[in-house]
């Protein structure tokens, strides 16, 4: 395991999504952005088990699995400003972000609803024995959705090789699980298609990174479907750049708790351990440079037409 | 048709898409069937009889009672590279996965800009009669036509069935494919050969100056008997029948009724936001000069009810269709006793909750 890298990935992402807040009131970014701030070691402990040709599918909150997988950012960043350099043209923004060079197969906004195509997809592999898995990023609500459970079966059944990463960040917009489940153990989920299922403290990435390395291992070797639950945090409003706990709607105890554990504090106070500060500062600068150079050349770029928009309807 | 037909090869509707789906099989190693059912007994009533046999459990996949999955998964596993057959018994059950079908099957190859492509056919049984009641007999052709990046199909006849199964499932498309229950009766001649050919948005089964009429599945049969007898009075029918719906091209039509100057259209499901709504809209704004108020006929805007009692009167017939036309075309009187005279004669008189036999071909 390679701490720096791990920090790197995550030090990426969050600064991404802090350049996206700084920038999203200037009014370029015309889109709704849902973000991981809080949330990346879910993404990065995951995907750094995965090969290039293993299938990512995620959902609403895309941006530190698109990263985490290896998504052009660039691309990302101009489909965010509606240009025509984007992942996909301009015609999907933040909510459908996807990267085929990286098998980052695509990111649908409808909760659960990547669940059948990846589904379909780990069907594929198995069918067509390619010795590749699908990991589908789910949140706690997926599994208040029926096609969660209709796909789980079949997983199970046929033994396929996909992995259910659920990010648990105990809400739904403003609804806490307490609300919505009776307990926010998801193992019953699992046991009910015996599924094999793992716990672990999502903001801990060493933790996410070495569970998922041995489930991941478990998948390649023909044991079926298995289920991670990672419990995390957002620290940022459902959708949107700002905080929004003035609402009240989360507990301030409960957002500083989290917030103690910021899995890029934890990571980095113990890589301070090991590494001088100024070889973290020089990555970090390094990032930063990358990013402002995105965003200032974004602006430059093209938007799609009206004429654009109406290609692509029908395959030929 | 008739005259060939004793000569040349007369299989049933059923037979026939049974051998567009082994014969695109054998074709295309990527295809595979899925559905609920799939090696039962029944075998959806025959189409895929003997399939899973032939072909091995790998190509034919029995999923569980699961819509939603499953259509997610045949939409994931066609994005992945294979192209998936997906067998409904009613078209009821494919709501469930109403989302699947409209967000991604639709919109996979427009997000991606053309990356995703979903060649995948589900079929969707519609049903009809025997007190099959509001939620076993509904259609809903014109709900998956308004959507863009899906494509509809909707055969008539036994050769039309086997070339549209050929065509959906080499298309690279999502196709939703809608069968009439009371079609599979039917017998028609078709062509043993294997063909793959584009699309067309209608055939044309009659041609004739006087009147045009857009029909699909078994409206197509319910016209053509009508227009066989009009023929006889020398009333000429132009008789489209609209096997492609989505996407939508009329070009047929608008030349059609430059020539006729009437129109009526017969929707399989209910008249109001109908196919024959869009149609005759469109002639509309064409600005096509018409002889007579355009005419549509459809299901009344309530539920299919199932007692025998209260579907008098609900679905099209014959009877219903040339009323129309006479008010169209000003047919006399008397003249129209005759017309009435000779198709009462050709009509049984049957119940009206099971298939006609006119309905068995063969055509």
């Amino acid at each position: 395991m390679n701490l720096l890298k791990l920090f790197h990935e995550m030090y990426l992402i969050r600064s991404v999504e802090k350049k996206i807040t700084s920038e999203y009131p200037k009014g370029k970014m015309r889109c709704p952005v849902h973000l991981s701030i809080g949330q990346e070691a879910c993404a990065v402990g995951i995907s750094q088990n995965l090969k290039p040709e293993d299938i990512v599918y995620s959902n609403h909150r895309s941006h530190a699995h698109y990263i985490a997988k290896g998504g052009n950012i660039a691309k990302m960043i101009s489909e965010i400003h509606g240009k025509k350099n984007g992942c996909v043209n301009g015609v999907g923004g933040s909510m459908h972000l996807q990267d085929l060079k990286v098998n980052f197969m695509a990111s649908i906004p409808i909760v659960s609803s990547s669940i059948g195509l990846s589904l379909g997809a780990a069907i594929n592999q198995k069918r067509l024995k390619l010795n590749k898995i699908t990991v589908v990023f789910i949140g706690d609500a997926s599994l208040e959705e029926g096609i969660f459970f209709e796909c789980a079966n079949f997983a199970s059944l046929h033994k396929l090789p996909i992995l259910f990463a659920c990010e648990n960040n105990l809400f739904s917009v403003y609804t806490p699980i307490k609300e919505r489940q009776i307990d926010s153990n998801f193992k019953r989920y699992a046991d009910a298609f015996k599924i094999p299922y793992k716990r672990v403290d999502g903001n801990n990435i060493e933790n996410v990174f070495n569970v998922s390395k041995k489930i991941i291992k478990n998948i390649k070797n023909g044991k079926g479907p298995h289920f991670i639950q990672m419990d995390t945090y957002r620290y940022l409003e459902h959708c949107g750049p700002n905080e929004d706990d003035h609402l009240n709607y989360r507990n301030k105890n409960e957002v500083s708790f989290w917030k103690k554990k910021d899995p890029l504090k934890v990571l980095e106070n113990k890589l301070l351990k090991k590494y001088k500060r100024e070889k973290l500062s020089y990555m970090k600068k390094t990032i930063h440079r990358k990013i402002d150079q995105i965003f200032s050349n974004v602006l430059k770029e093209k938007y799609p037409t009206p004429n654009d928009a109406k290609k692509y309807v029908y395959a030929e | 048709m008739s005259m060939q037909s004793k000569k040349k090869r007369q299989i049933s509707f059923v037979e026939a898409i049974r051998e567009g789906i082994t014969q695109s099989l054998q074709k295309d190693k990527r295809l595979f069937l899925m559905g609920e059912g799939v090696d039962d007994p029944a075998s959806m009533w025959g189409t895929i009889k003997g399939i899973s046999k032939e072909f091995g459990k790998k190509r034919v996949l029995e999923m569980p009672v699961a819509e939603n999955g499953l259509i997610g998964a045949a939409i994931g596993s066609s994005i992945a590279g294979s192209k998936v057959l997906v067998n409904l018994q009613r078209v009821e059950f494919s709501l469930y996965a109403f989302e699947q079908i409209v967000n991604n099957a639709a919109k996979s190859f427009y997000i991606s800009r053309g990356k995703h492509s979903v060649p995948i056919v589900i079929r969707l049984v519609v049903g009809r009669g025997w007190g099959q009641g509001p939620e076993h007999a509904q259609s809903m052709e014109n709900i998956f036509s308004s959507i863009p990046g899906l494509k509809v199909v909707i055969p008539a006849f036994p050769n039309e069935a086997k070339e549209l199964m050929i065509n959906s499932l080499f298309d690279k498309n999502p196709v939703i494919f809608i069968e009439h229950r009371w079609l599979h009766y039917s017998k028609g001649v078709v062509n043993k050969k294997f063909k793959i050919s584009k699309l067309k948005s209608m055939t044309k089964i009659n041609s004739g100056k006087d009147i045009t009429i857009v029909s699909n599945s078994i409206n197509t049969l319910i016209a053509k008997r009508v227009v066989d007898i009009l023929k006889l009075f020398n009333i000429k029918v132009d008789l489209l029948n609209l096997v492609n719906p989505n996407p939508l091209n009329l070009d047929e039509v608008f030349k059609s009724v430059k020539k006729t100057k009437n129109i009526l259209t017969i929707d399989l499901g209910h008249k109001n936001l109908g196919l024959g709504g869009e149609i005759i809209a469109q002639v509309v704004e064409k600005n096509i000069s018409l002889n007579s108020s355009p005419v549509r006929i459809g299901l009344p805007f309530h539920p299919v009810p199932s007692s025998v009692g209260m579907i008098k009167g609900y679905y099209p017939d014959g009877k219903k269709l040339l009323f129309k036309i006479k008010k169209m075309l000003k047919i006399k009187d008397s003249k129209f006793k005759a017309i009435m005279g000779a198709y009462n004669k050709n009509s049984p008189k049957i119940p009206i909750d099971v298939p006609d036999p006119y309905f068995k071909g063969p055509f």
